[in-house]
């Protein structure tokens, strides 16, 4: 397997509380990996660690090692907006930035100086917003304020702003969740178009949704992976009795 | 259709028609008292008001009905509230941004909260009694620098007290949006915080400017009265509250008119600078995430 994610070793704390207990686990090169497992039992602890967002909780204390293309991102000399650069997040609850649709757009881009000139710039938001799904509903209302979209429409727009920072990974906390079934579609057809350039990882809680996406899954109980593996293999032939007991209590 | 006819007199239909009488009486009485302000003052004010009264100091017995004007105490109250809200939002800001960042919600951020609003609730007479006792054991004399300093004591607790409940409002989704994009904290600051607490932070600088302009109990030790323009800040300086005070006292039936005059002058200030703080928050709102 080709492997752009390494967890090795990994184990986090809040305060005493140990979340996540020895994590060892590869997530593949341009697949879509969805993780699984009751509430409480880590998801989000686990999606934070690949782009530093731990540290943004105060208490939190981990050990062991995060590897992207082979790079520890907890070494010393890694910069932390590098990481965020590369390591892409879609919230659970879109959250778009007090400025226009356009500007929400080009925000990281402006950062992160990536593109030259006007030009450059304006291209490039269309550009996202296309592959977002998002082109033809705004391309008239540029620079309304991005408050004014719908929810669904707010989330394909942070979609856009994500993929505009050029990041290789992409990491989904329940992405969907928050959005209607015809948003939510929007969304998973978006990210099943984008999985050849990007390595996608998504927190789901709803099964379906995960056999829709996955191509590879990972099953967590209390703080730790009990199950990982292609899709096939996990959904059809579960190995752990856990894993089994979860997917037949789902629908 | 009889069953879907509103049973008026059913207790809790009574319950809100009166409910919704006293709150049309509060709210005429509160618009009322408005307008019966501005009527009185522009009616009594407006006769005497000419362009000598805004462009020229006090001539020569002017305060027994002879020519002149007002403008050393339009310049001076100028002058006053700008510096001391100046200088409130010099110490205010900060305070602010300590209370979110390392106080937050802690005992010590809430005994701070606390004393800023007993601060925000003492008389300004008490200030400039305050003021005027510190200036005597510094052997200091009225001054305009006085009058700031005082104003800004007067201001500081409203201002940070307002930029405290806009700053604590900011949402944190919105940091944690901007800093997954790779920004830097300071990025964050600068792009996204100010953005979005711009608008709240502009009202609490003009309320603090709207309370320093009105102000004349603080003054009127501090800073004290002269029919000059200040030329530096040791110099002493009128304002409007205490032209009106003193020129309404007078046994001169033209100058008390003159009083109404000046208590119109301070009126359209006032007016003017809420409301372009209006209109400008309503622009800087724009693009705000509710
Ligand atoms: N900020 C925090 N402080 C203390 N404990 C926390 C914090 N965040 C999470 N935890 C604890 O860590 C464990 C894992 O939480 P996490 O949010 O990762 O679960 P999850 O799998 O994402 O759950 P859900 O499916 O409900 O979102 C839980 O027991 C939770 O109570
Ligand atoms: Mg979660």
């Amino acid at each position: 397997m080709d492997a752009h994610i390494q967890v090795k070793n990994l184990n986090v704390y809040y305060g005493k509380q140990q979340a996540l207990k020895d994590v060892n686990i590869e997530i593949p090169k341009n697949q879509i990996t969805v993780i699984m497992g009751p509430s409480g039992c880590g998801k989000t602890t686990l999606l934070k660690t690949f782009n530093r967002f731990l540290e943004l909780t105060e208490g939190t204390q981990l050990t062991g090692e995060v590897l992207v293309d082979g790079k520890n991102i907890y070494d010393r000399d890694v910069d932390v907006t590098e990481v965020r650069k590369v390591v892409g997040l879609l919230a659970q609850r879109p959250a778009p930035l007090p400025m226009s649709i356009f500007d929400n757009v080009l925000y990281g881009m402006n950062i992160h100086r990536m593109k030259k000139d006007r030009r450059e710039y304006k291209d490039a938001a269309r550009h996202y917003l296309e592959i977002a799904g998002l082109w033809d509903e705004v391309q008239n209302r540029l620079h309304d304020p991005a408050t004014s979209l719908s929810i669904g429409q707010q989330q394909r727009l942070c979609l856009a702003r994500g993929l505009a920072v050029e990041p290789e990974i992409i990491l989904g906390d329940e992405p969907t969740s928050a959005l209607d079934p015809i948003s939510s579609q929007n969304i998973e057809s978006r990210l099943i178009e984008l999985k050849q350039q990007y390595t996608t990882v998504i927190v789901t809680h709803t099964l379906r949704q995960a056999k829709r996406l996955g191509d590879y899954v990972i099953y967590m109980y209390l703080g730790e992976v009990i199950e990982a593996g292609p899709a096939k293999e996990v959904f059809n032939n579960p190995q752990h009795e856990r894993t089994r007991a979860y997917l037949e209590g789902q629908i | 259709m009889g069953f879907l006819t509103k049973k008026r007199w059913q207790r809790r239909h009574l319950v809100e028609t009166f409910m919704k009488f006293i709150m049309r009486v509060s709210l005429f009485i509160v618009a009322g008292s408005l307008g019966l302000i501005l009527w009185i003052v522009v009616v009594r004010g407006l006769p005497s008001l000419s362009w000598e009264m805004v462009s020229q100091i006090p001539k020569g017995g002017y305060y027994m009905g002879k020519g002149g004007g007002i403008l050393n105490a339009i310049i001076g109250s100028l002058y006053l509230a700008a510096g001391g809200t100046l200088l409130a939002m010099i110490f205010s800001v900060p305070i602010a941004i300590y209370l979110k960042t390392y106080l937050g919600d802690s005992k010590w951020g809430q005994y701070v909260r606390l004393s800023l609003d007993v601060l925000w609730g003492i008389p300004s007479i008490v200030y400039g009694a305050f003021g005027f006792a510190l200036m005597i054991s510094l052997g200091m004399r009225a001054s305009l620098l006085a009058g700031i300093i005082i104003l800004a004591f007067i201001e500081l607790p409203i201002m940070t007290r307002a930029m405290d409940e806009v700053i604590r409002r900011m949402p944190e989704d919105l940091e944690h949006a901007a800093l997954a994009l790779g920004s830097t904290k300071f990025e964050v600051a600068l792009r996204i915080v100010t953005r979005q607490m711009l608008p709240g932070i502009t009202t609490a600088i003009l309320l603090g400017f709207g309370r320093g302009i009105g102000d004349a109990a603080s003054v009127l030790f501090t800073a004290g009265y002269t029919d000059r323009i200040p030329t530096s800040l040791m110099r002493p300086t009128a304002s409007l509250p205490l032209a009106v005070f003193f020129q309404l006292s007078s046994p001169y039936p033209e100058v008390r008119e003159r009083g109404y005059a000046a208590a119109l002058i301070l009126t359209v200030i006032v007016l003017v600078v809420s409301f372009s703080s209006r209109w400008l928050s309503a622009r800087l709102n724009k693009y705000t995430v509710k």
